[in-house]
């Protein structure tokens, strides 16, 4: 009897490690909050070159993470790119009609991102809305051509 | 030329023969797993389930665990010398800890778990079998299956998915230890680019699927091997091999179908 309790006891242990274990790989490693999911406004902007964006990055503001990239779809009727922003709802009504997204690079050969900076305009963005200014993103290939090309011609 | 012919056919009906055994050997399996798997323990089941938890699980833990901190400090070491040509180290914990949860982490530990504990399952029933104890339990009126075969069954079932936890997260604590500590990757980049790019559902439960799967197979084949044998000795040799080698196999082959399925967008 003794021993069958010890028994127990020792998989007892080893069930509830194993779902600390999950539960560690839950919030340590894959990073989930236990908050509930934050409050999002969605905006839209469209890009002449959106480079190596994908859903899922980051949107961030002097650096600091506001958002997520919703959804990456062609415009049909201006064959660029229209990128959906997922942002905190803290934002919302907080930014300038003429704030500019940009699509930036972490690092040389790091993932890319999109970047907010505010404008001066007193109106300001409400959900659905689409940022006007947008600066899209650096394709290597392109930079280089242009830099031989003005070789070229000097 | 008669005995030329003769032999062709001979050798055909061999093919033939050695068809219709696996096709009744796989038919067999399936019957087993559904007849030892089905039907609610009794009190008595739950205390069979319970030792065979122990036996199975917790004396798995210690190979499982000296595995996993091995392989994430190997993965940290290789990890971090390829990535600093490319000035990349900081993805160090991304890369160790996807490695580990979406792929090596349900396969090794597997493979480990075929070699500790399936072949014990076999050799165990098989002597059961060649002792004839299963036949005296028959006789009796207690069902083997369900005796014998099912506390097995779900205890495999249900540790190694444990098992692979385990594995995962000694293998990143691991990685930790060799490229923070030793290796000086910035603390705050190992863990945060982990976290920002690991996904629990894609990669975490992706990884306790495969497990479970790999869990099922390899408890049913090395069960079924040792209900299944020859009742000799040679046969119990022959089963406990068969049953470390068909396991490997099977988790190395599922594992690559998947992955096909789950992360090459089949």
């Amino acid at each position: 009897m003794k021993r069958s309790k010890t028994m127990e006891f020792g998989v007892g242990l080893f069930m509830i490690a194993g779902i600390l274990g999950l539960v560690f790989l839950g919030l340590r490693v894959s990073g989930l909050t236990l908050s509930a999911p934050a409050q999002s406004f969605q905006l839209e902007a469209n890009f002449a070159n959106i480079g190596g964006l994908k859903p899922r990055a980051r949107v961030t503001m002097a650096g600091v993470t506001v958002g997520r990239v919703e959804a990456i779809e062609l415009d049909t009727e201006w064959y660029d790119a229209r990128v959906v922003l997922s942002l905190d709802s803290e934002l919302e009504g907080q930014l300038s009609r003429d704030s500019i997204a940009s699509i930036l690079t972490a690092g040389l050969l790091g993932e890319q991102y999109i970047g907010l900076s505010v404008g001066g305009d007193p109106e300001m963005l409400e959900d659905g809305d689409t940022i006007r200014d947008t600066q899209s993103a650096l394709v290597l290939e392109e930079l280089i051509q242009q830099f031989v090309s003005n070789m070229a011609s000097n | 030329m008669q005995s030329k012919f003769s032999n062709g056919t001979a050798r055909i009906t061999r093919l033939g023969r050695r068809g219709c055994d696996l096709l009744e050997a796989l038919g067999r399996a399936g019957i087993f797993l559904f007849q030892s798997a089905i039907g609610v323990p009794s009190r008595e089941g739950w205390r069979l389930w319970l030792q065979q938890m122990h036996f199975v699980g917790v004396l798995s833990l210690a190979i499982v665990l000296v595995s996993g901190l091995f392989i994430g400090m190997v993965l940290a070491l290789q990890g971090y010398t390829i990535l600093v040509d490319f000035g990349a180290e900081q993805a160090l914990g991304q890369m160790v800890a996807l490695s580990l949860l979406r792929e090596l982490a349900p396969v090794v530990a597997a493979l480990l778990f075929a070699g500790r504990a399936g072949s014990a399952l076999t050799a165990e029933i098989g002597l059961m079998k060649a002792t004839e104890q299963l036949t005296s339990m028959e006789m009796i009126g207690v069902d083997p299956l369900r005796r014998v075969v099912a506390p097995r069954l779900w205890a495999g079932f249900v540790s190694l998915p444990l098992l692979t936890v385990g594995f995962s997260v000694v293998g990143i604590w691991g990685g930790y230890l060799v490229g923070v500590e030793w290796l000086g990757v910035f603390e705050g980049s190992y863990w945060s680019n982990m976290q920002a790019n690991v996904a629990f559902i894609n990669d975490v439960g992706n990884g306790m699927i495969k497990s479970a799967v790999f869990a099922l197979v390899v408890t049913w084949i090395a069960v079924f091997q040792g209900y299944d044998l020859v009742p000799t000795s040679e046969g119990i040799s022959r089963a406990t091999t068969r049953t470390v080698v068909y396991s490997s196999l099977a988790v190395l082959g599922l594992d690559f179908m998947l992955t096909a399925v789950m992360f090459g967008g089949l």
